[in-house]
């Protein structure tokens, strides 16, 4: 049970920069996960924490341990990997004794501890069997064993879920969501997919290109991203964006060609001094709807149905509006055919705003 | 199409196939039938009356007894034994670490040093035995095993070095890492985790290593000269060749006893040796 606190971390390859400055404060029992698009130093930040990669500058402390100088195995957590890492030459029984045996714990105390695990993940059959006589999904709770048998002050998980196949995936996700709240343990995790980063992270930390992002709760990142990029990141399907001018007749507008909205009084205020300038429009596919009468003609615009995707529980329609195209999340209900001039209303009180230079939401 | 088929077999398949088999295995065959055929049958005209130069109605052990008694074969055999034991372990050592440094520690140099390793294995003997010659006589070390102990790994530790390396390089390195996280130190996780799963490798790059110098001829010529102080391959040859008198019933019966040991390691770790040349079992 212990806080992780990394202070103006930094790594350095030769020639590239993969961490910049991280600063993060992970809270004892919080399940934090690290999103981001390959590349961008989630990986990279993870492996910092366990050890395995050097930190060019800056600090981690895993409790109240600076933990800079010491080696993996002193540090006191345990990883699950993507690609199970599971010994081949041990059975499921000696993979998940493993680091108990390193640790000199007597043997009762292991098989105590094994058992345990393996009954809390359902394997206790498998416990004889080597890694290559498992499915994909048994090695990955093999893993998770092997790591939860430890007891740790801290789990690491580098995109564990990638390698299983999609159905498989959320079955397993629902999983660790459920056995972190039972071992009440911090953990982080790393993915590249937004949708186990929102469902399983009490914060999500959107990194890209080595920078933290924005950090926070997932409803929080969606509702208010902090900037274009982790606005389009979270998400799906994306935002929708439309590069407009704001012009200042009496009241707010954004205009470009084929799309004009009125700007809600509220939202007026932080964005007058861009009055005569561009900026970019942030629209939520749900937050787009097919207009009726009584919608006003401050909030709607015209469009043409491009492609229709019809997915049961909801529909999405690639519309054109103008130039620009955007995705309208829709009920099941409406009929449209492709081709066809629609006129869709939009949600003006969630519209978000995003300077064109810094990308960062007005 | 079925008729044409089957020729085609039969041209790029089995003559082929029979052709190569025949062409390897005739010389074991005429070595085994010329250990066991008697003086008065070898030392024969070819057009003698019922002369059969493939076979014997005959067969002696005359030559092995001969072989053992009259010279000095299992001490010869006893020192090839000897010397390829040690040395392949020398190089064998070397080789776990050099392979596992090269395949997984970042240093700088890392992949020159893997390179110029690799190029010193194609240096021929031939060329190398002159300045070893030097060394050895330097550490007096001439006419005994450690000359042949310590110049074999000059070319069996490239070979294992880069052999090895290649096959650390195919189990993943999260597996080591793990173990690290789990509470291996570097060097524990090598010795717990990566040398078990390679064994494969390991015994592919030993039996190579022992067949080499237990096959080796350049240096153990030039560098023993006493006839108890032999290898096989050179005490045949040398001592069992009087001026232009061949005594080839005794030289097939060596060069026999000879190719046994080698024979037996390879069929019995056949299966670890393909393993251990196509790569590592997967996680």
């Amino acid at each position: 049970m212990a806080q992780v606190l990394m202070k103006d971390l930094n790594k350095k390859y030769d020639e590239v920069h993969a961490v910049k400055d991280v600063n993060l404060h992970i809270r004892d029992k919080e399940f934090v996960v690290l999103v981001g698009p390959s590349g961008c130093g989630k990986s990279t930040t993870l492996r910092m924490v366990a050890g395995l990669e050097e930190i060019t500058s800056g600090e981690i402390s895993i409790g109240e341990r600076v933990v800079n100088d010491l080696p993996p195995k002193d540090r006191d957590i345990a990883m699950v990997f993507q690609n199970y890492a599971l010994y081949p030459h041990m059975t499921v029984y000696d993979n998940m004794a493993f680091g108990l045996k390193m640790r000199k714990f007597p043997k009762a105390e292991i098989a105590k501890r094994v058992h345990e695990a393996a009954e809390i993940l359902g394997i206790q059959e498998l416990l004889k069997r080597k890694p290559r006589q498992l499915s994909g999904g048994q090695r990955q709770r093999v893993a998770v064993g092997r790591a939860i048998v430890r007891h740790p002050q801290v789990f690491l998980f580098d995109e564990p879920l990638s390698n299983l196949d999609a159905k498989l995936r959320v079955q397993m996700r629902v999983e660790l969501k459920r056995l972190h709240d039972r071992l009440e343990t911090t953990a982080i995790y790393v993915t590249h997919d937004q949708v186990e980063a929102m469902t399983l992270g009490d914060r999500v930390v959107v990194m890209k290109d080595g920078w933290v992002q924005q950090v926070g709760e997932p409803l929080e990142l969606y509702s208010k991203p902090a900037n274009r990029f982790v606005a389009g990141f979270i998400g799906s399907p994306a935002m929708n964006f439309i590069e407009a001018g704001i012009k200042d007749g009496g009241a707010l507008w954004a205009e470009t060609a084929g799309f004009r909205v009125k700007i809600p009084p509220d939202r007026a205020e932080r964005l007058k001094s861009y009055a005569g300038q561009p900026v970019t429009v942030g629209i939520r596919p749900e937050d787009l709807r097919l207009a009726t009468g009584g919608d006003s003609s401050d909030h709607t615009f015209d469009a043409v149905v491009d492609v229709v995707e019809p997915l049961g529980s909801e529909i999405l329609l690639d519309v054109k509006a103008g130039s620009n195209t955007m995705v309208a999340r829709v009920e099941p209900t409406v009929r449209v055919k492709v081709h066809e001039p629609i006129r869709l209303a939009l949600n003006a009180e969630r519209l978000h705003f995003f300077d064109k230079k810094s990308e960062a939401a007005i | 199409m079925v008729i044409e088929r089957r020729w085609k077999k039969w041209v790029f398949f089995y003559i082929p196939l029979t052709v190569f088999v025949v062409g390897t295995l005739f010389p074991f065959y005429w070595m085994f039938v010329t250990a066991i055929r008697p003086d008065s049958e070898l030392y024969r005209s070819w057009r003698a009356v019922n002369n059969a130069p493939f076979w014997t109605l005959h067969p002696t052990l005359e030559h092995f007894q001969d072989l053992m008694a009259k010279t000095t074969f299992p001490v010869w055999l006893w020192n090839t034994f000897f010397i390829a034991v040690v040395s392949t372990l020398i190089s064998l050592f070397c080789g776990l670490l050099a392979g596992y440094a090269l395949a997984r520690l970042k240093f700088p140099m890392a992949g020159t040093l893997g390179t110029s390793i690799f190029v010193t294995y194609l240096v021929p003997p031939t060329l190398l035995f002159i300045p070893l010659a030097d060394i050895i006589r330097n550490f007096q070390l001439g006419n005994t095993p450690w000359a042949l102990i310590l110049t074999y790994p000059t070319f069996l530790v490239p070979f294992c070095t880069w052999l090895l390396m290649g096959y650390f390089k195919t189990i993943p390195k999260e597996l080591e890492e793990c173990a690290r996280i789990d509470g291996a130190t570097r060097f524990g996780a090598m010795v717990r985790i990566i040398f078990p799963i390679a064994v494969p490798g390991i015994l592919s790059a030993g039996i190579f290593a022992f067949t080499l110098s237990w096959n080796e001829f350049i240096y153990a010529l030039v560098f023993l000269s006493s006839p108890e102080r032999k290898t096989v391959p050179v005490g045949v040859v040398s001592e069992l060749i009087r001026g232009d008198i061949y005594f080839w019933g005794q030289l097939m019966a060596g060069a026999l006893l000879g190719s046994i040991p080698v024979a037996l390691v390879y069929s019995f770790f056949v299966e670890y040796y393909v393993t251990g040349l196509t790569g590592s079992v997967k996680g």
